[in-house]
């Protein structure tokens, strides 16, 4: 009994390390192209965000962790432009949280007044055929925010037109519109009163 | 040209007679959730063939060191390794498709087709037959999910191999094909509600084939010994 027990203990644990090994091997060859692939598919968030001509340094690598309420309960991350060592724009992630099914993750670009160079969604789980027209490969509606400003805390005008405002709300979803409308007002606010802190923050994203 | 009558019988098996999708309805979390597009359905549908066949050929290659008390966890390991090469292999190399198969590729482990097979066919069949075999099976999934994901995706959105560029590359975009235009989405085929009715629809055509077939053939009264499968949900 006892000497069965003992052989099957050990055919799994080598088994286990087999199985881990090849693993760690995959893991081991993929590993480099993975991060690669990463690193490509944030320079062209970044680039789809903030016109290319507003920095002059390599935004990707500058990265600083923000920790505020108003832009998401986790830590987010803010990618800082700088053209000629001055401050001109910023990328930022920030959360939805309001979404009508969960969080949504957007990446809002902005020049350094805080007008909107470009909104684009991370992730989401709305209504497919209804609130993912928030992706722009089903439609245009983000491109909306391009050039927008706001102007002053209360602009009536930063707010969907059900609620007096200036976006459009898609048939059947009003909520996704709205929750990325705020997310967004939320975050102009937040960089406006904080810029200086921001582009001077020592807090680096960890290399992962 | 003369194939064994076994690898006939694996195929009939795999694509028709017990489909891993329509038969035995193995595996229905991934089938109902990715099948909104055919792009989607192809990504995983090829993954899990190919999870399928390498874990049929390792599980019968190892069969006589693997005592039966621990065989579970040992399938378990082998088919959870396969899963995470395949998912590191589409991290790397098909990194938009990865994003947008996102949490079904891990899933692929909980796939019960998979441990089926590997328990009830290549735990006791040499290495040849069990990979054929998982060849098989892993095309009947993927015909399946390829049928849901047509029906559901020219329902839906009026297209066909939307999104082929992610699976594909740059070229295959001009692949998709515009079947008529809609005003609003259906929404009902998009979500996985239409996904059950359109899985039910495929099971009963498939049974009115059979039946069909069935009449037709003269009753023959041949001694033919039933193979007992046994598959089992997880």
């Amino acid at each position: 009994m006892r000497k069965a027990i003992e052989k099957n203990a050990k055919l799994l644990a080598i088994f286990a390390i087999a199985c881990t090994a090849l693993v760690a091997f995959v893991d081991f060859l993929t590993r480099d192209t993975i991060a690669q692939q990463q690193q490509q598919n944030l320079i062209k968030s970044l680039a789809q965000v903030v016109n290319s001509n507003a920095h002059s340094n390599n935004m990707s690598e500058a990265c600083v962790l923000l920790n505020d309420e108003s832009i998401g309960e986790t830590a987010q991350k803010a990618y800082l432009g700088f053209y000629n060592e001055q401050p001109s724009a910023i990328a930022m992630t920030i959360t939805a949280p309001d979404g009508y099914n969960g969080n949504i993750t957007l990446l809002i670009g902005m020049n350094i007044d805080g007008m909107v160079t470009g909104i684009r969604t991370l992730s989401h789980q709305e209504t497919p055929g209804l609130g993912d027209k928030i992706e722009q490969r089903k439609s245009d509606w983000v491109l909306s925010f391009d050039g927008k400003s706001l102007e002053g805390e209360n602009d009536p005008q930063w707010a969907v037109k059900k609620d007096g405002g200036s976006f459009d709300q898609f048939t059947g979803a009003t909520i996704t519109p709205r929750a990325i409308v705020n997310a967004s007002k939320r975050a102009i606010i937040y960089f406006k009163s904080h810029k200086n802190d921001i582009f001077t923050s020592q807090n680096k994203c960890q290399e992962s | 040209m003369n194939i064994p009558q076994e690898y006939k019988e694996l195929t009939w098996q795999g694509l028709w007679k017990n489909n891993p999708g329509l038969v035995q309805l193995l595996g229905l979390c991934p089938l109902l959730a990715v099948t909104s597009t055919v792009v989607n359905a192809l990504g995983l549908g090829l993954a899990t063939l190919f999870v399928l066949m390498c874990s049929n050929a390792t599980v019968s290659l190892i069969q006589k060191w693997v005592p039966k008390e621990i065989r579970i966890p040992i399938f378990v390991l082998i088919i959870a390794a396969f899963v995470t090469c395949v998912q590191l292999l589409m991290n790397a190399f098909a990194f938009s498709l990865y994003e947008s198969l996102g949490i079904f590729l891990p899933l692929i482990v909980t796939n019960c087709a998979i441990i089926g097979r590997a328990e009830a066919y290549a735990s006791k069949n040499p290495v040849k037959q069990a990979s054929f075999d998982g060849f098989m099976m892993g095309m009947g999934f993927l015909f399946v999910l390829l049928a849901l994901g047509a029906v559901r995706e020219v329902l839906g959105q009026g297209t066909l191999f939307d999104g082929a560029d992610l699976l594909l590359g740059q070229w295959a975009s001009n692949l998709r094909i515009e079947i008529f235009a809609l005003d609003n989405q259906f929404l009902l085929a998009i979500l996985p509600p239409g996904a059950f009715i359109a899985m039910g629809f495929l099971i009963a055509a498939k049974n009115v084939i059979d039946t069909k077939i069935a009449e037709k053939q003269p009753k023959v009264q041949d001694e033919h010994i039933e193979r007992v499968r046994v598959n089992f949900d997880s």
